[in-house]
Formats: C-alpha cells, structure tokens, sequence
C-alpha cells in the first residue's frame, strides 16, 4: 500500500494539468488563505472590542460555540440552496468554522492582560485606543496567533469539503479516488492535506516567535517556573550575620 | 494639596465604600491610609486620579475639581504605584519608565534619558533598562514601577499597597528608600497600605479608616500611638503600641558601655570567662565570643555566635532596645554610621533612657485611652 501510495505521488503524470499537485495545492491553500483572511478580519476586531471593554463576553461564548457546533457540509449545502453559488457558500461556510478561534483565541488574549498591567496602563493617563494598542494587543499576542494557527489548521483539513460541490482543491483525489475505489489516490490526497497542515503550521509558529513580544516570552517562562526572579545578594551587609533576618521580621 | 469635600462613594450593589470623608492631605507631605480591608482606604486613593467617580462631594488637587480636566491628562500629572507594579510585560524597563513622557509627547531619545536618570534615582544600575520585567526581582520591579510614576516628575504620587508583594526585608529596604526619596523630591504622596507598622515608619500623617468608609482619626503617627481616639484605633494599632512608639523617641540619652573585643582569626588564648565582640578588620562587629568556650570545638567560625541586630547610634530608641533583646550576650552592639563597633548597651539601660525621656515634658503626657 506504502509503495503503491509513493508510486502515485511520485508519477509525472500526476504533477501537471488541472488536475495536478500543483494545481490542486494551489487551489486548496487558495481557500484556505482567503478563508483565514476572512474570519481574521471579522474575529479579530470583534474579540478586541469585546476584550478590551467587556461587554457582551456571555453572548460571544454562546455564539462561538454555536457556531463550532454547525456541520460544514451541511452549511455548505443549505448556502447552496439559499445563493445557488457554490464558490460563495463553501467559502462562507469555512469563514463561519474559521471565526469561533480566531474570536476566541482575541478576546482571550485580551482578558489575559494581567488586571494590574490594565489597571497601571489607566492610571498612568492612556486612553482607550491607547490601553488597546499598546497593552491589550501585545499581550494578547501569544493567544491570538495560537487561535489563528487553530483556525489555519481547521480550514486545511475542511477544505477537502469543496470537493463535495464539485469545487477544486485536494479533497478532489479523496472524492474522485474513494468513486473508483483506487485507494492509493486517496490516501495521496489525505497525505497531502496533511502535509499542507503540518507546513502551514511551521511557518505560523515561525511567524508568532517574530511577532509575539520577547518581554511576553520571558514572562511565560518565570510563571511556569513559579514566581519571580530571585532578589539580588543584598550588598553592604556590614550587620553581624543573621541580624538582617530577624530586623526585618520584627520591623 | 489634596482635599476630599464630603466625599460618599456608593457602588451600585449598595455597598458604602467612602462616608462622607472630609480630609485634607498637605503638600509635601507622605500621608497614609491604612484601615482593614474593605474600609475604603483604596477607594478614597482612587478618586484623587478618577479611577473612581464620587457619588457625592469632590475631590480637589491644589484647588480644582479633579472633575473638571479629562481623566488621562489629569492622571499623567499624578504619579500612580500599585501592588505588584503592575510593569507592562512586553515592554524593557527603560521603556516602562519612559511610558508617561511618550504619552505627553516628549521625543523618544528625551524620554529614554530621562528614564534613565530615573533608574538612578531609585537605586537601580542602568544595565537593568535593556531587560524585561520578568527578569527581575520583586523589588527590583517595585523600585520600577516607582521610577515610572515619577517619570514626568508629577507633583502628586499615589501609592496603592506598593510594598505588599514583597518578602518583608526587602519591604524594609523599599520604605526606607522611599523616605529617602521623598526628601529630596518633596512630592504631596498618598500611600494607602493595611500594614500599622508600614503606616507609621513611613507616614508623616496617619489617616485610619474603619468598615463602611468611615474616617476614624487622621494624626500624626507619634500622636495616633499615644492618642487613639477610639478603641477601633487602639486595637487597629495594636498591643505593640507602646513599643511602637519607640521609633519616634530619639535615643540620644543612652551612655554607651565598653565590652572586651578580639579580632576575627586572632581570638584570645584561653578564651575569657566573659562575652567577647569579634569584630573584623574594618571593626565592624561579627559576632560573639561565648565565655569559657573550648579551642576544640572545631573551626573558629563555629565558635562564635551569631550577633543581634546592630543599632546605628542616632537612630530611634527601638533600634537600640532589639539590639539588646536579640543579642545572645545580652549586650546590644551600637555601631556608628560607617557600622563601625562604638560600644555596648543592655536593654535596662534603655529602659532606663525611655522612662526619662517620658518624665521629660514634651513626651511625658499622661497616655489615654491606653488599654489597647
């Protein structure tokens, strides 16, 4: 099975044409992409607004998790139905899976802010806009790219769905292959969606160790070592040993 | 000048957490709230900075209505340091400090040198401004954050519990730069904290607050140990008032005595029948010489004794009777402001200097209401 799988891939007929590798990589990544920019641009802003004031936290957890609840291909069906446009209603249907990490791993990351670092960020005279950009949203770095790379990672493996509307993309080899029962062709495509997976997710990761602030990374690191960094050697210790200690615990 | 005008703040839950607080907080000055939790010491912090609106009555800030500017620009003129400094994570400590200079539009070189002279001031070396705050020790981040509220060199600075957070030697270290500080800058500061003992080593005023929001007695800190206006006040500050009280007696009374001392690494041969003070080579004291202890035991540094707390001659009477109770010779080791060995006293002796110092006029009132 191995060998006939590498056969396959490995055929030049298989790496031209409409219905190449290349090509159906290319279509695949295509959805995914524009689907992640989508549910970028709608959770993004939401999860900020709702982070930063507060407001609306309940319903935005009812609908995030209503909306992961839908069934994709039964979405992409009934948008079928409804625009008879079957590029338009796959796509709403990815965006629709896509929002509900993107939304949550935001407003999540916001709420994450430390409440003394929001608290000093207001005391010392920033405005709103001010809190938000310079504090919020570094902060919330480290969960908003985690939630990107988690919607990234959904689209891939749902992308396949389009092949079910008679669209491109790598699902085609899983769809077209399980009709005429040629296993090998199936499994190809399977592998390659999770090579796209597996790659797509390196350069995320790649991208959130660029982006995520460096004093952020250090943080994480002293929590999960429990506490702060040691006090410094107190200098000047011209006291007769040991008297330090007791001064201070009955100062 | 800070003013509180018949402030009530009323939450929307019910709860009182200010009742009509009239105080006034002079210029200059280091005054302390202190009460239990929940009496509403925080809050009244909180309004001087629009943190917290009023329900009814106005804070003023050298006569205006705190109301009447916008709540940012107003709080970029106040100083603010909260527990656990609350240092912005993402940011170096050179940047934190330099936060309210960027925000009021200075350029970012001015803002980083300033920022820098600021680590100075409060004792950190310039290095620690290319790191981040998670690289840094409790302390260290508290003297940060108080580097960053005094960046724009506000004339007000609120300090909300700022030393709570941290292990209590070094707490001791922080009050006592804090008072360093305040004598050179001279800020109007408002310092809120639970701890008696933190509220009169470092208050020059003492506003106690009780449950509901009431003021219960706004005085000196010598005055509110030896007045307490109400049993609350005298059981808020405790049975150990009296002893207290000795941080605010001078100790200039007291004559020192002379105690054998020997060198480390030269001890005496037999050793004596009596305590002997090794003290080292620069003759500050390290510790104490048991009598009639035997060569044999080992290691000279075995046998010598860890010493008491060291008191620095011109400092409190408090300091000098610890030494005495916690010396194992009995002997309380003085020392002069290098921390050099000046002489010895026992802790009759001050006794003795306490109880003239109360026959003295100025300090010999008769104590009231001292059941506590």
């Amino acid at each position: 099975m191995l060998q006939e799988i590498l056969s396959w891939l490995t055929d030049p007929a298989h790496w031209s044409g409409p219905d190449g590798i290349p090509h159906r990589l290319l279509e695949h990544l295509g959805y995914t992409v524009v689907a992640a920019l989508a549910a970028i641009a709608i959770g993004v802003p939401l999860g900020l607004f709702v982070g930063h004031t507060g407001r609306g936290g309940l319903a935005l957890v009812g609908l995030t998790n209503g909306m992961r609840a839908l069934p994709t291909l039964g979405l992409v069906t009934f948008l079928f139905l409804v625009l008879g446009s079957t590029q338009t209603s796959t796509l709403i249907a990815l965006v629709v899976l896509a929002v509900p990490p993107v939304l949550a791993g935001t407003y999540a990351g916001v709420q994450d802010t430390p409440r003394g670092v929001v608290d000093a960020a207001q005391g010392m005279g920033m405005t709103g806009w001010q809190r938000l950009w310079r504090v919020e949203v570094p902060n919330a770095t480290p969960l908003l790219l985690g939630g990107i790379r988690n919607a990234v990672l959904q689209l891939v493996a749902t992308t396949t769905v389009a092949a079910f509307v008679g669209l491109g993309g790598l699902g085609r080899y899983v769809l077209d292959g399980l009709r005429v029962y040629a296993y090998p062709k199936v499994a190809a495509g399977a592998l390659l969606v999770a090579a796209l997976a597996v790659v797509l997710d390196l350069l995320l990761a790649g991208l959130q160790r660029v982006i995520v602030p460096r004093g952020l990374r250090l943080a994480a690191v002293t929590r999960r070592r429990g506490g702060v960094a040691r006090e410094p050697e107190r200098v000047g210790t011209d006291v007769v040993a040991g008297a330090v200690a007791r001064e201070g615990a009955n100062g | 000048m800070i003013e509180f005008r018949s402030v009530t703040k009323r939450f929307d839950d019910g709860t009182v957490a200010v009742d009509n607080l009239n105080l006034s907080v002079d210029a200059g000055t280091i005054t302390v709230f202190v009460g239990p939790s929940g009496c509403g010491k925080t809050t009244s912090l909180r309004m001087v900075n629009r943190m917290v609106e009023p329900t009814e009555g106005a804070v003023l800030v050298d006569g205006a209505d705190v109301r009447a500017s916008d709540p940012a620009l107003l709080r970029r003129r106040i100083g603010y340091v909260i527990q656990q400094a609350g240092l912005f994570p993402h940011r170096t400590v050179l940047d934190n400090v330099a936060t309210v200079p960027l925000l009021s539009g200075w350029t970012r070189r001015r803002a980083r040198d300033r920022a820098g002279e600021l680590l100075e001031l409060v004792g950190l070396p310039t290095e620690l401004g290319k790191r981040y705050p998670a690289q840094l020790s409790g302390g260290q981040q508290q003297r940060v954050g108080v580097a960053r509220a005094l960046a724009a060199d506000p004339p007000v600075l609120l300090m909300d519990e700022p030393f709570s957070a941290v292990d209590p030697v070094v707490r001791e270290g922080l009050q006592d730069e804090l008072l360093r500080l305040q004598a050179e800058l001279d800020k109007t500061i408002v310092f809120v904290t639970h701890d008696i003992d933190e509220a009169v080593k470092v208050g020059e005023k003492v506003a106690v607050f009780r449950q509901g929001g009431h003021l219960a007695q706004y005085a000196e800190p010598d005055e509110l140990l030896a007045r307490p206006a109400d049993d609350f006040v005298s059981e808020f500050v405790g049975r150990d008032r009296g002893y207290r009280r000795l941080s605010f007696l001078d100790a200039s009374g007291i004559e020192l005595r002379d105690v054998p001392t020997a060198r480390e690494g030269a001890l005496p041969e037999p050793r004596p029948e009596e305590w002997v003070l090794v003290l080292n080579a620069e003759d500050r004291p390290r510790g104490w010489l048991p009598p009639g202890s035997t060569v044999d035991t080992g290691s000279e540094t075995a046998e010598v004794q860890p010493g008491g707390s060291l008191y620095t001659k011109g400092t409190p009477m408090r300091g000098a009777l610890d030494a005495a109770l916690s010396s194992p010779s009995g002997l309380g080791v003085v020392v002069d402001e290098d921390g050099r060995y000046a002489g010895v006293v026992t802790a009759e002796e001050v006794l003795e200097a306490i109880q003239q110092r109360r026959a003295e006029p100025e300090h010999g009132e008769p104590e009231q209401g001292g059941f506590g």
